[in-house]
């Protein structure tokens, strides 16, 4: 098995601790694991993305321009990489933000309202949380105790007491995935 | 008679310091750099301190200061020596380490070692020999060559205007707190070699108690870039160069003068 | 016994300059390999071991910095990206010069000028061939993984120990920004300085204590000694080629077609060999590890093999003139490689292989 993934959408959204955290989920279950990011000025206040791949033989290539899912939090990463999804593949996006959505009818699309539901429960901060949870509904490449072990691993100890919320946040993910259909071009 | 039999230890009434070496020094008759090497190894031999010292050198005339330094030496790039002695006192600590340094070395293509080396207080000594020329090279223009003086690089006088003034390295760095103690000499008499030699002992007793960095001019002559007998070049030196850097401590125990 | 963790290439190599037990680090800040001085300030190595760690006040003088610690035989690394190595490279040469061991470490970025702090392998030449003035060599070691970020860092500083040169660690940012799996080594013990003595007192400037003095220089105004000095220096070279050159071939033993590539390049290629392979073309792939000494026999004996050679490199064909000179252009050689930091893609190096090589 290999899950070439492309995480994007502006800095600040946890575009990278959610790659992070499946990278380090990807290690407790003995995995191999990737995590290239963007870097430089476009992290600041630009657009972040990061290339997570997990995968059990050694990953060649830890920076590719095709993947198997693109998890797509903003405008910007739409436009730029609903095209580099492979046929047959996966695009999960949160439609929060989004005026043009998705049109490509040879993949498979999801949406997550990570935003709205991180507001609804009272933490902005775990919006990443709740489309990761959706990611694992989509394609459960790691298990649930993993995950929980990878954030261990990846949170400081002093945010340890969140754990239980972020456990909750990718619960809510996994419950409010919605799929997605491309309208057929109308006529008019 | 033979010359060992004249040279007997109790004929003699002063002897040359065994930390310099038999090397026949490369300074040109009447520079003031082996009165500066001699009054240097004189205080780390009459301290004791010889096997526990680590000089470095530079690059210009006291190139080869290895050569006649008897203690264990290091030489390093144009002006980079405050960061080679950093490192070498930062991990020996508790090592005696000092640089050695002409003008050029010290205040033009190094200006940036010096002056960081002492805000940070290394706790190293350096020694600073001024003779406002870049002598190795054949008399060019310093960063402390006086205005209207002559060089090959300045063969009408340094002009202030597009050259700038000589640059008082020396009151710059003492107005650093890193810095502990700043004192400017001379040793073209034997009553400045002395007093030049009190500020070297209190710099590297100054190391033993980790007082910080001590930095010790030393205002001297370059009679062959200078175009001038030893004499003559000694007396313009105490005309033209002691008014524009005037001798005396000017920081003494973290305080200013 | 050995630590697993998730760590950027720039992290795992600070991590591991710390447990191999080195004495000191000299940085400068920039992009995109500052996370190495930021790894170990947090870190605080003179707590766990007594490394000191100091930020300088350029790149040419925490080299400087190098250059003093080394004097001495302590056990000392720098680390810079592509404009910071040039204004080191004065450094470098000096330690050549003065036979001095040291480590240091050049996260690639484009270039010239300020160029980009994206991923580059633009370095090559001056890595190699010399860089700074005057006759030497650096050994040159090229990670392709945050495992050998890791690994490299006691690999070169044994590699600094045992021919008294300084040794580079060719980096790239692509390698030194992703995180991976890294198998930490257990820490080694810095050496006291009763052992330093013991060890290197022939040479290094500790205090010279029972022994005649040493002394550390680049100098000899003597042209008879001066040419020694080069001699000495070239036949470590020469040693370096007979003992230390490192290569790892991947499905070489039938290929038709060969990718050399060091660094990133090489994993972009790995990948690009196996898209191949799923179409039928039987690609190898070359990897130097260490870019001096060079990979040459082995790139000579399987110019007898292969049909033609593809050389991808992140730069405008660099290390493409060693993969001919190997070769001796017995065979079709080409280059293939993206600059200004963008990254090739093994779709295009696949692609090119095809084009310029296959036809």
């Amino acid at each position: 098995m290999t899950e070439e993934i492309i995480i994007a959408g502006f800095g600040g959204q946890g575009v990278l601790s959610m790659g992070k955290i499946l990278a380090y989920s990807g290690i407790m279950q003995d995995e191999e694991v990737s995590w290239m990011p963007s870097y430089g000025p476009e992290m600041r206040g630009g657009t972040a993305n990061v290339i997570v791949i997990l995968s059990n033989e050694r990953i060649s290539s830890p920076y590719l321009k095709v993947f198997d899912t693109a998890i797509i939090l903003n405008q910007q990463s739409m436009d730029k990489f609903q095209s580099t999804v492979k046929p047959g593949g996966v695009l999960l996006y949160d439609p929060n933000g989004i005026t043009i959505h998705p049109t490509r009818t040879d993949i498979k699309i999801f949406q997550i309202e990570g935003n709205k539901l991180a507001v609804d429960m009272g933490n902005t901060k775990i919006s990443n949380m709740i489309v990761l949870g959706a990611f694992l509904k989509i394609k459960p490449i790691v298990k649930l105790d993993n995950v929980i072990e990878g954030l261990k691993k990846s949170l400081p100890e002093r945010y340890h007491h969140l754990i239980p919320l972020n456990k909750e946040a990718i619960a809510k993910g996994m419950d409010n995935l919605m799929s997605f259909k491309v309208n057929e071009p109308s006529l008019s | 008679m033979e010359v060992l039999d004249i040279i007997k230890p109790e004929n003699q009434v002063f002897c040359k310091t065994k930390l310099m070496t038999d090397c026949p020094l490369s300074y040109c008759p009447g520079c003031g750099h082996g009165t500066a090497h001699n009054l240097t190894m004189e205080v780390i031999d009459e301290m004791g301190i010889s096997e526990d010292t680590i000089g470095v050198a530079p690059v210009g005339c006291s190139v080869l200061a290895y050569d006649f330094m008897n203690i264990d030496m290091t030489q390093a790039a144009h002006g980079r020596a405050p960061a080679v002695a950093t490192a070498i006192a930062r991990t020996w600590p508790e090592k005696y380490v000092f640089t050695y340094q002409g003008d050029g070395d010290l205040a033009a293509i190094g200006t940036a070692e010096t002056i960081h080396a002492c805000n940070r207080g290394e706790n190293i000594v350096i020694i600073f020999v001024n003779n406002g020329i870049y002598g190795m090279t054949g008399g060019q223009m310093a960063p402390t060559t006086l205005e209207g003086m002559k060089s090959s690089t300045s063969p009408y006088g340094r002009d202030i205007e597009t050259m700038g003034a000589p640059l008082k390295i020396t009151e710059l760095i003492a107005n650093l707190p890193g810095v502990n103690f700043v004192s400017r000499q001379s040793v073209h008499t034997h009553k400045h070699a002395r007093k030049a030699k009190k500020a070297i002992r209190k710099a590297f007793e100054n190391i033993k108690m980790k007082k910080g960095l001590s930095f010790v001019e030393i205002v001297s002559n370059c009679n062959s870039g200078w175009k001038m007998t030893p004499l003559e070049s000694n007396i313009w030196m105490e005309k033209n160069m002691f008014p524009y850097f005037p001798l005396g401590d000017i920081k003494v125990d973290g305080k200013l003068k | 016994m050995s630590e697993l963790k998730l760590m950027k290439g720039n992290e795992a190599l600070a991590e591991a300059t710390i447990r191999a037990g080195a004495d000191a680090y000299f940085g400068y800040p920039i992009t995109p390999q500052t996370e190495i001085i930021e790894y170990l300030m947090t870190e605080q190595p003179e707590k766990r071991t007594g490394m000191v760690v100091l930020q300088a006040e350029s790149e040419l003088a925490a080299i400087n910095m190098v250059y003093g610690a080394a004097s001495t035989g302590k056990k000392v690394m720098t680390s810079s990206s592509s404009p910071g190595i040039s204004l080191k490279l004065e450094g470098i040469s000096y330690m050549a010069g003065a036979e001095l061991p040291g480590v240091i470490v050049n996260v690639v970025r484009g270039g010239p000028g300020l160029g980009t702090i994206q991923p580059s392998q633009a370095d090559y030449f001056q890595s190699v061939k010399g860089g700074g003035h005057g006759d030497y060599k650096l050994y040159v070691l090229a990670p392709s993984s945050v495992q050998e970020m890791s690994d490299f860092v006691e690999d070169a500083f044994d590699i600094a120990f045992k021919y008294r040169a300084p040794v580079l660690i060719l980096s790239d940012g692509l390698i030194g920004q992703m995180m991976e799996k890294v198998y930490l080594k257990d820490q080694k013990p810095r050496l006291t300085n009763e052992e330093v003595i013991e060890k290197y007192g022939d040479w290094a400037v500790t205090g010279k204590k029972g022994r005649e003095r040493n002394i550390i220089t680049s100098l000899d105004l003597q042209s008879e000694k001066m040419e020694a000095r080069v001699r000495r220096l070239m036949k470590k070279y020469e040693k370096m080629e007979k003992e230390d050159m490192r290569f790892e071939k991947t499905l070489c033993d039938d290929a038709d077609y060969l990718i050399v590539a060091y660094g990133s390049s090489a994993r972009i290629s790995q990948k690009a060999v196996e898209l191949g392979r799923k179409k039928g073309i039987k690609i190898g792939l070359l990897r130097p590890i260490t870019l001096f000494p060079y990979p040459k026999q082995p790139l000579f004996e399987l110019a007898n093999q292969v049909k033609g050679i593809l050389s991808v490199e992140l730069n405008a064909g660099q290390m493409v003139e060693d993969v001919r000179l190997a070769v001796e252009h017995k065979i079709p050689v080409a280059h293939f490689g993206r600059t200004g930091g963008i990254i090739h893609t093994p779709e295009e190096i696949l692609e090119a292989l095809e084009q310029k090589i296959i036809k």
